[in-house]
C-alpha cells in the first residue's frame, strides 16, 4: 500500500529524478560503529537481547562469512562493495517506553503515513481518515509491522491476530518469547552455508517479520510489513521467517522504499517459508527501493534470498512480485516442492528503466511425488537498462509426474536496453512434463500512435500497453496492492519513451 | 472558417518529397473523397493530419478550425476532433477494447476541460453505438482488434468514431481487405454519422466505396498534389477512364 499520488508532474525535465519516496526523515539515530568485526555482531546481538544460542549462531555465521567469496557470476555490474564502510545496524533513538503506537517518534509515524502505510488501527476499521495524498483505504484490515532501518517500529492488529493463535512480530521479539519455535525453523530453508550474502544476512540480521499460523486457522487478515532504509551508508539485513502449520493459510505482503542518495546502500535480505500439510503461503512483494538517479549514481543493491519449502503433503507456495526499483536486483524467490502433490507458483513483473539491472527468477525444485509448478514472468526493460530472467526447474530422479508450466515473456521499450532469458531445465525422472515458453517484444510505435490518435498522451499509451503486457501477473496480487502496483508501473515508466 | 485548411503542404518521408505543395479545404458537414494510384500520396497526406511521427513538413501549413494543427501533438489533435480511422487498425493484446475507449474518451473529455464519463453512461453509449454496428458485447471484453476480422477491425473504427463525436474524420482505404457486406454495414455506420457539424474525408482508390457514402467532392491526387476536383460524377469519369490520363497532367 504504498502511497497514492494524487498528480504525476507530466513535465518531463532532463535531470529530475521522479522518485517520490526519496526524502529523508531527519531523526536521531543510534549505529553501531562502522565496519563489519566479531563485536559488531555480539553489539547487534546485544542491542536485541537475545539470548547466547542466537548470538552462536550469528557467531558461526560471521566466521564462515569470512572464509567465503562473493559471488559474480549474475548479469549485473557494480563496483566493488567495502563491507567495512557500512554500518551494520541503526535504530531510532526512542524518546522513551513505547506503549503504544502513539508514543512512537512522531516523525516517524509521518514517515510511514507520507508512504501512505497505516499505522493506526482505528483509521484502518473505519476506512475514514486515509493517510495525506491517500485514497480511503479498504474496509479490509491489514496487520502492519512497520520496519525502520534495523528496527521493527509497530505491529498492529496483534490482540486480534493474538485471539486467532496467529503470531505476527519482529523477529527479534519472537527470538525472545518462541525461541522454540524459531530455533526448530530458522535456517532450515535458506542454511546459513547457503551463500555469500545469507551467510552475511545470518551474522548481521537486524529485524525483520516472524509469522506463525496454528493447524486449521486461516489467517484472519493479510499481514504485511514496510521495510524502509533511512539512515545513510547502513545495510539493511532483514530476515523473515513464516510458518503455516498444517491446513494453515497466510497472505502476507512485503513492501519497501528509501531515500534518495548518492551513495549504494546494499539490502541483502533472507526470507523462509515453510508449509505443512494442506497449508498454504501467499507471499507478495511490491518493492520499490531507490533506483538511482537518470545518470545511475546511487540507489539500492538488493541481493536477497528467498525460499519456500513445501514440506506437506498437499502444501502450496506462491510469489508475486513486482520489482521496480533499486539499482540492481538479484533475487530468486523459489521453491523447494518436497510433499507430494505440492505446488510452487512465481509470478513476476520486473521493470527496469534508466540504468537499473534484474537478475531475477525461480527456481522450482520438484522432489516429492506429482509435484506442479507455474511460473509467468514478464520483464520490462526500458532506458538503458539489462533485464535478465534467470530460471531453474528441475525434477529429482524420484519425483514421478512432476508439472511445470513457464511463461517468460520480454518487452523492451526503446532500443538501447536488453533483455535476456537464461532458463535452466533438468528432468531426472522420465515422467516430468515440462513446458517453456518465451516471447520478447519491442511496443511497437504503430501500436503507440493509435492510442495517441485517439486522444491518449503517449505515457498513457505505453501505461496501457504495459498494463495489457502484465495483466496476469497483477491478477495475483491482493487486490488493493494491485492497483498500487499498477501505478508504480507507469510512474516507473515514466520518461522510459521519446 | 474552414474547418480543414491544407494550405501548399510539402512533406518529405525519409529521403523522399512525398507531397509537392498539396491544396485542399473542407468545411463542416461537407464530404470529400480523395482518389489516386499508389504512391500518390494520400496516406501521407492522411498521417500529417493526424500526426503520425516520421514526416516531415517542409513546407505549407494546415489549419484545423483557424489553429495551426501542426504545432499539436497527435493526442491534442483527437481531442480538438480529428479522427484517423486506420488503414490497417493495430492489435493491442491484454487490453479490454471497453478499457480502451473509456481511456481514450475520458482523456479526451479532459483535454477539453470537461468531467469523465460516468461509467454508466459511458456503457450505456457503447451498448448503444455497438448495437447498431451489429457488434457483440463479448468482443468488446477482448483486447483491441485481437482475433477481429478485416470487417470486424473496420467496424470498430467506426464503433470509435461513433464514440469519440469526432469533427474530422479521415477514413484511410475503409474498404480495404472487406466483402460487400461488410463494406456495407460499415458505410451505413459512417453515414450515420453525417451531420451539419462533422466533415469527412474518405480516401480510396475505388469508386465503389463512394456508392455507399457518396461525397460531395471528389479530388484526384498524383505524385504528391491534387490534381484535379470535383464533384461525386468526378469518381465515374475515373472509374471509366482511370488514373492515366491524371498521371500525365501531374
Amino acid at each position: 500500500m504504498a502511497a497514492v499520488q494524487e498528480t504525476v508532474d507530466r513535465v518531463r525535465q532532463i535531470d529530475v529524478d521522479q522518485y517520490r519516496y526519496g526524502f529523508e526523515t531527519l531523526i536521531e539515530s543510534e549505529k553501531a560503529p562502522k565496519g563489519l568485526s566479531e563485536d559488531t555482531v555480539r553489539f547487534i546481538s546485544a542491542k536485541k537481547n537475545e539470548p547466547a544460542w542466537m548470538l552462536e549462531w550469528r557467531l558461526e555465521a560471521y566466521r564462515r562469512w569470512l572464509t567465503m567469496t562473493e559471488p559474480t557470476w549474475a548479469r549485473v555490474n557494480y563496483p566493488k562493495i567495502d563491507y567495512q564502510d557500512l554500518y551494520y545496524y541503526s535504530a531510532p533513538k526512542p524518546k522513551k517506553q513505547l506503549s503504544s503506537i502513539d508514543e512512537i517518534d512522531p516523525e516517524i509515524l509521518k514517515t510511514y503515513e507520507k508512504l501512505g502505510i497505516p499505522l493506526r488501527e482505528v483509521a484502518m476499521l473505519e476506512g475514514v481518515q486515509p493517510p495525506p495524498g491517500g485514497e480511503p483505504s479498504a474496509s479490509r484490515k491489514i496487520a502492519v509491522d512497520a520496519v525502520f532501518d534495523s528496527v521493527s517500529v509497530a505491529t498492529t492488529f496483534q490482540k486480534e491476530l493474538k485471539q486467532a493463535g496467529v503470531i505476527f512480530m519482529p523477529i527479534s521479539e519472537a527470538i525472545r518469547e518462541h525461541p522454540e519455535l524459531v530455533k526448530k525453523y530458522l535456517g532450515t530453508v535458506v542454511p546459513t552455508s547457503d551463500n555469500y550474502f545469507a551467510t552475511l544476512n545470518s551474522a548481521v540480521f537486524s529485524d525483520g517479520s516472524f509469522v506463525y499460523v496454528p493447524p486449521g486457522v486461516r489467517c484472519p487478515m493479510e499481514l504485511s510489513t514496510y521495510f524502509r532504509i533511512n539512515e545513510r551508508n547502513t545495510g539493511q539485513f532483514e530476515r523473515t521467517l513464516i510458518i503455516a502449520d498444517k491446513g494453515a493459510y497466510v497472505s502476507y505482503l512485503e513492501g519497501c522504499t528509501a531515500p534518495q542518495r548518492d551513495e549504494n546502500q546494499l539490502h541483502a535480505a533472507v526470507v523462509e517459508l515453510v508449509t505443512l500439510d494442506d497449508a498454504e503461503i501467499k507471499y507478495s512483494t511490491v518493492q520499490n527501493w531507490y533506483p538511482g538517479n537518470s545518470e545511475g549514481k546511487g540507489g539500492i543493491y538488493n541481493f536477497v534470498t528467498k525460499r519456500g519449502d513445501c514440506r506437506g503433503v498437499n502444501s502450496k507456495i506462491s510469489w508475486t512480485q513486482v520489482e521496480t526499483g533499486s539499482a540492481i536486483t538479484w533475487k530468486y524467490p523459489s521453491c523447494i516442492l518436497r510433499g507430494d502433490n505440492s505446488r510452487g507458483e512465481f509470478y513476476s513483473i520486473a521493470i527496469s528503466n534508466g540504468h537499473q539491472q534484474v537478475d531475477s527468477g525461480t527456481k522450482m525444485i520438484h522432489l516429492g511425488k506429482n509435484t506442479t509448478s507455474r511460473i509467468i514472468s514478464k520483464g520490462i526493460a526500458a532506458g538503458v537498462s539489462q533485464n535478465t530472467y534467470r530460471g531453474l526447474v528441475t525434477a529429482h530422479r524420484k519425483a514421478t509426474g512432476a508439472r511445470n508450466f513457464t511463461a517468460c515473456d520480454s518487452l523492451l521499450i526503446g532500443d538501447k536496453c536488453g533483455a535476456h532469458t537464461v532458463p535452466y531445465v533438468e528432468a531426472k525422472n522420465s515422467s516430468a512434463l515440462f513446458e517453456h515458453e518465451a516471447t520478447t517484444s519491442k511496443i511497437s510505435e504503430d501500436v503507440l500512435f493509435y492510442c495517441v490518435q485517439r486522444g491518449l498522451s503517449q505515457e498513457e499509451a505505453v501505461g496501457l500497453v504495459v498494463n495489457g503486457f502484465v495483466k496476469d501477473v497483477l491478477q495475483q496480487l491482493p487486490m488493493e496492492f494491485a492497483v498500487e502496483a499498477q501505478k508504480l508501473i507507469s510512474i516507473s515508466l515514466e520518461g522510459s519513451v521519446g | 472558417m474552414s474547418l480543414l485548411e491544407v494550405k501548399n503542404l510539402q512533406v518529405r518521408v525519409e529521403d523522399r518529397e512525398i507531397l509537392h505543395g498539396l491544396s485542399l479545404t473542407v468545411n463542416e458537414g461537407e464530404v470529400h473523397a480523395i482518389m489516386g494510384p499508389n504512391g500518390s500520396g494520400k496516406s501521407t497526406l492522411s498521417h500529417v493530419i493526424a500526426g503520425k511521427p516520421g514526416y516531415e513538413v517542409t513546407g505549407g501549413e494546415i489549419l484545423f478550425k483557424g489553429e495551426d494543427l501542426l504545432a499539436m501533438a497527435p493526442d491534442e489533435r483527437a481531442a480538438k476532433g480529428v479522427f484517423l480511422a486506420f488503414q490497417y487498425p493495430v492489435e493491442i493484446p491484454g487490453v479490454a477494447t471497453m478499457t480502451f475507449l473509456r481511456t481514450a474518451l475520458n482523456a479526451q473529455r479532459k483535454s477539453r476541460g470537461e468531467g469523465e464519463f460516468s461509467t454508466p453512461d459511458f456503457l450505456k453509449k457503447v451498448r448503444e453505438v455497438a448495437k447498431r454496428l451489429n457488434i457483440p458485447q463479448d468482443m468488446l471484453k477482448r483486447g483491441v482488434n485481437v482475433g477481429f476480422s478485416g470487417g470486424e477491425k473496420k467496424r470498430n473504427e467506426v464503433l470509435q468514431m461513433a464514440l469519440f463525436e469526432p469533427s474530422l474524420c479521415i477514413l484511410d482505404e475503409m474498404d480495404s481487405g472487406l466483402d460487400i457486406d461488410a463494406l456495407r454495414v460499415a458505410a451505413d455506420g459512417v453515414n450515420a454519422l453525417r451531420s451539419p457539424g462533422r466533415a469527412m474525408v474518405v480516401i480510396t482508390h475505388y469508386q465503389r466505396l463512394l456508392n455507399y457514402i457518396v461525397p460531395d467532392f471528389v479530388h484526384v491526387m498524383s505524385k504528391g498534389k491534387v490534381v484535379k476536383s470535383g464533384g461525386k460524377e468526378l469518381a465515374l469519369e475515373l472509374e471509366a477512364s482511370g488514373y492515366a490520363q491524371f498521371e500525365d497532367a501531374a
